[in-house]
């Protein structure tokens, strides 16, 4: 397994968020992630960077427990993270976002360069000297993830890709999550859009109040209408 | 003409320095949000140092390797700081950096002392500058000429750093956001580290530049930190353009503010600094930044009136107070006169800061305003005291009115600055204005009448309003102006969306604020029998902090406690060791860095604990709450 998630438990102060979160990612498999606005996907994913102090739990990645290391020791091992929130650095331009990313090439993952990634996402290319602050939604998405690319990472926790952003954006950003996994990183995104997830996940886990309340193929859970309904807003 | 040319050029060179020690300010506190008061010690440390090394070396290659190596070793220096103190409370307030690197400003000066003696040191030359250059009759210091041209070299080498490095952009991107730094595989703590380095090197150079001008002593620190606070706040914190421009402006506001308005000069720069905060606030060159980040943690331990036992028990700790005159000797009896007066102004500050959320570094103006008050009632009209003491504390009162109506507009560290700014105004006014308020000489003889004159008369007056002014405050809290006060507090917009008039809820808070401590400096003008400009000064206005934060800001006495034992420490220390500063200094950096919720806040949580087991994580020290998804 890439990544195996256990007894995952959070808490935002005396608010208890998550409880005993358990999933797992296999070698270059595309999971989902899915929930409702509030359900624990972006905690679940903090959490794992180790961005929520306070958490207990195991979190396999690669074979080694990473629960107890401090997020920029993860993320270097090779666990990428794209937030939600995008968190461009407004000031800087496209390339020293980039820049601030980068980190050495890793013998397991897929190498990227800048101009690798200038032709995934090709609109970034045009505007190398922009200042983040200075693009559209749909281009500070594609920012944030190339900007986590240049980590070179083997798996990359996707927060919400395609939320706010036009349909014709959401097509490129379902192609480049193609050509990522084709490139044979491993990912976990979450989303709230089923149809968004469909195009490009392989299995799927549904989180509701901080729980895992399914876990299983794309067909498995179309072959379970009434989970579907219950726990998502189509 | 020619001598405008020169006085103009003096004050470029002077800029130099404050460019140098500003910028390194500016930088650490971009990063680490960190306002570094130790930044000063830095800078005195730098000259002391490259004093010795440049006395030892000889020769042209002495005295400029002698000013490098005293800058890196102060470098060095501040590198420890960093992982040993601050790295200890990045997560803390702000208020709580602020307060340890005050302590640790405290412990310096008297280390400089024991070190280099107290006497000024009159240093080198330096080589190939000792001439002056001739200027149409005027000499101008060829040092002076090295000076101005130095600061704009800086100012092209920190920008290529910054813009042109890869550490220059990390940093750039850990000042706007440092969380998500980390989550791309940086380690911060390095970064933090690297650049408080850059910081205190650039300070220690701006110290160490100052030998060939003037003569190093062991109160240069503070006279740097009040100018560089300004200086950054002009320019926008985090800008080092701004910096520069802003360092060049004081100097040059300083340099002609003396020519042209000699009657004002030392106001001139904090009239500039107060209008540019009102028109903006985030300085010339800063950028309007986002919201800072709250003090959490009050959630976990909510407020609540005193139960009737705890109302017994400090009932009964008042009366225990009360019959210290039965006991005590006058000495005793005016140090516990002046810790009453200090329990009022402290709790004044305190209902500002905790109630409000608004932490003034400025807040002696009012306890001063108030002493002056009553003076000028009872010198000039000849009032009797009682009159005195009620209506002294009026002048307080107006100008917290006057200065807290602009300071509401801002919030955070601004807001901070702001009311420093204010509070040297009147500091200056009381300090040059002669005629009226007696300059440096203060005004004397501001006795009280007979019935109060006897120590244990006065101290029994003293302690009394300090009980009224501390109950009235708490009992404030829990009516409904407090209650709408704390909503402003913890959420501005949220209070504003119930119909709560945020502005004009702080302000009123401000005004009661300052009236309060201005209560505070009426009865110490009649302790001390005299008025002096200290009664306003910044270190007044810093005791004042030192005391709430001790105390415990989270806390509703924290105030009074902290009061007590600050003060007593201090006048205690003061009495017992010649290194005062120095343990006083020590006890701060200890408290935060081990009680930073103050003596209060620790006292509050081992009760806690004891009765049940204490909730995961200490709150204060947690990263903000942020909404849970």
């Amino acid at each position: 397994m890439k990544l195996t998630v256990q007894d995952l438990n959070s808490h935002y102060g005396p608010a208890h968020i998550l409880f005993d979160i358990g999933f797992e990612v296999g070698e270059g498999e595309v999971v989902a992630l899915l929930g409702r606005n509030g359900a624990g996907k972006s905690t679940t994913f903090r959490s794992i960077v180790g961005l929520v102090a306070q958490r207990t739990g195991r979190i396999m990645f690669e074979g080694r427990d990473v629960s107890a290391r401090p997020t920029h020791e993860i993320v270097r091992d090779g666990l990428g993270y794209v937030p939600e929130e995008r968190r461009i650095f407004t000031d800087l331009t496209v390339e020293e976002n980039l820049e601030v990313g980068r980190q050495p090439k890793r013998p397991n993952a897929p190498h990227w360069t800048r101009d690798k990634l200038f032709a995934l996402f090709p609109n970034l290319g045009e505007m190398k000297n922009r200042p983040g602050g200075r693009m559209s939604g749909g281009e500070q998405q594609m920012l944030t993830i190339a900007r986590t690319l240049m980590g070179n990472p083997s798996l990359v926790l996707l927060d919400e890709p395609s939320e706010g952003l036009s349909p014709k954006i959401v097509e490129q950003m379902v192609e480049a999550i193609l050509t990522m996994k084709k490139e044979g990183v491993s990912i976990v995104v979450s989303e709230q859009n089923l149809h968004f997830a469909r195009l490009i996940s392989d299995r799927a886990y549904i989180i509701e109040r901080g729980r895992i309340c399914f876990g299983g193929t794309m067909a498995e859970l179309d072959a379970r209408p009434d989970i579907r309904d219950a726990h998502l807003s189509l | 003409m020619a001598f405008y040319v020169v006085q103009f050029l003096t004050g470029l060179a002077s800029a130099a320095s404050l460019f140098l020690v500003a910028s390194g300010l500016s930088i650490i506190f971009g990063v680490t949000r960190i306002v570094n008061f130790a930044h000063g010690a830095f800078y005195m440390i730098g000259a002391y140092i490259a004093f010795t090394l440049t006395e030892r070396l000889s020769g042209t290659f002495g005295f400029w390797g002698g000013i490098v190596m005293a800058a890196l070793a102060v470098a060095v220096i501040g590198v420890i700081v960093e992982m040993v103190l601050l790295r200890r409370i990045y997560h803390a307030p702000e208020l709580f950096q602020l307060l340890a690197t005050f302590g640790l400003t405290l412990m310096v000066e008297d280390l400089v002392v024991l070190i280099w003696g107290p006497d000024d040191l009159v240093g080198r030359r330096a080589p190939g500058f000792r001439g002056a250059i001739d200027f149409f009759g005027q000499h101008i210091p060829s040092y002076d000429l090295f000076l101005i041209a130095l600061s704009p070299v800086v100012l092209g080498v920190l920008w290529l750093l910054f813009q042109r490095t890869r550490w220059g952009v990390l940093v750039r991107a850990a000042t706007q956001d440092r969380d998500m730094v980390a989550a791309l595989g940086v380690n911060q703590k390095w970064l933090f580290t690297s650049v408080f380095a850059v910081g205190v090197f650039l300070a220690a150079v701006g110290g160490a530049l100052q030998i060939p001008r003037d003569a190093v002593h062991h109160a240069m620190d503070l006279r740097i930190i009040v100018e560089v606070f300004v200086v950054v706040v002009i320019g926008g914190l985090g800008s080092i353009i701004g910096a520069f421009v802003a360092a060049v402006l004081v100097s040059e506001l300083n340099a002609f503010g003396i020519l042209i308005f000699p009657k004002i000069s030392i106001i001139l720069v904090f009239l500039v600094m107060a209008a540019v905060l009102i028109v903006r606030p985030w300085g010339l060159f800063g950028k309007p930044e986002a919201p800072a980040r709250k003090t959490p943690g009050l959630t976990v331990n909510p407020w609540r009136p005193l139960t009737s036992n705890e109302r017994l028990a400090a009932l009964a700790a008042l009366i225990v107070a009360a019959t210290l005159p039965l006991f005590a000797g006058n000495y005793a009896l005016t140090v516990g006169s002046e810790i009453a007066i200090f329990v009022i102004f402290a709790v004044s500050l305190h209902f500002l800061m905790s109630v409000g959320g608004l932490a003034s570094f400025g807040h002696a103006a009012y306890f001063g305003l108030g002493a002056y008050g009553v003076a000028f009632l009872a010198k000039m009209a000849g009032l009797p005291m009682i009159v005195c003491l009620l209506l002294g504390p009026l002048l307080g009162c107006m100008g917290a009115a006057v200065f807290g109506f602009f300071a509401v507009q801002l919030s955070g560290v601004y807001f901070a600055m702001l009311t420093l700014a204010f509070a040297q105004i009147v500091w200056s006014i009381a300090f040059q204005w002669v005629s009226v308020t007696g300059g440096d000489n203060g005004i004397l003889g501001v006795w009280p009448e007979k019935w109060a004159a006897s120590p244990s008369n006065f101290y029994w007056l003293s302690l009394g309003v300090a009980a009224l002014v501390t109950i009235a405050l708490r009992a404030m809290v829990f009516s409904p102006f407090g209650y709408a006060l704390r909503g402003t507090r913890d959420s501005a917009l949220r209070s504003e969306a119930v119909g709560i008039n945020v502005k004009r809820m702080q302000w009123t808070a401000f005004v009661i604020a300052g009236t309060t401590a201005g209560i505070g400096g009426a009865l110490f003008a009649y302790l001390k029998g005299s008025v002096f400009p200290d009664n306003l000064g910044i270190s007044l206005s810093v005791d004042a902090l030192v005391m709430v934060l001790l105390g415990g800001v989270e806390t509703v006495s924290g105030g009074v406690i902290g009061a007590i034992v600050y003060k007593a420490l201090n006048i205690w220390l003061i009495s017992q060791t010649d290194l005062s500063k120095l343990v006083l200094g020590g006890f701060i950096v200890l408290i935060v860095v081990v009680f930073p919720k103050g003596i209060v806040g620790m006292l509050e949580m081992l009760a806690q604990r004891r009765g049940k087991a204490s909730p995961p994580g200490s709150p204060l020290l947690a990263k903000p709450i942020e909404s849970a998804e």
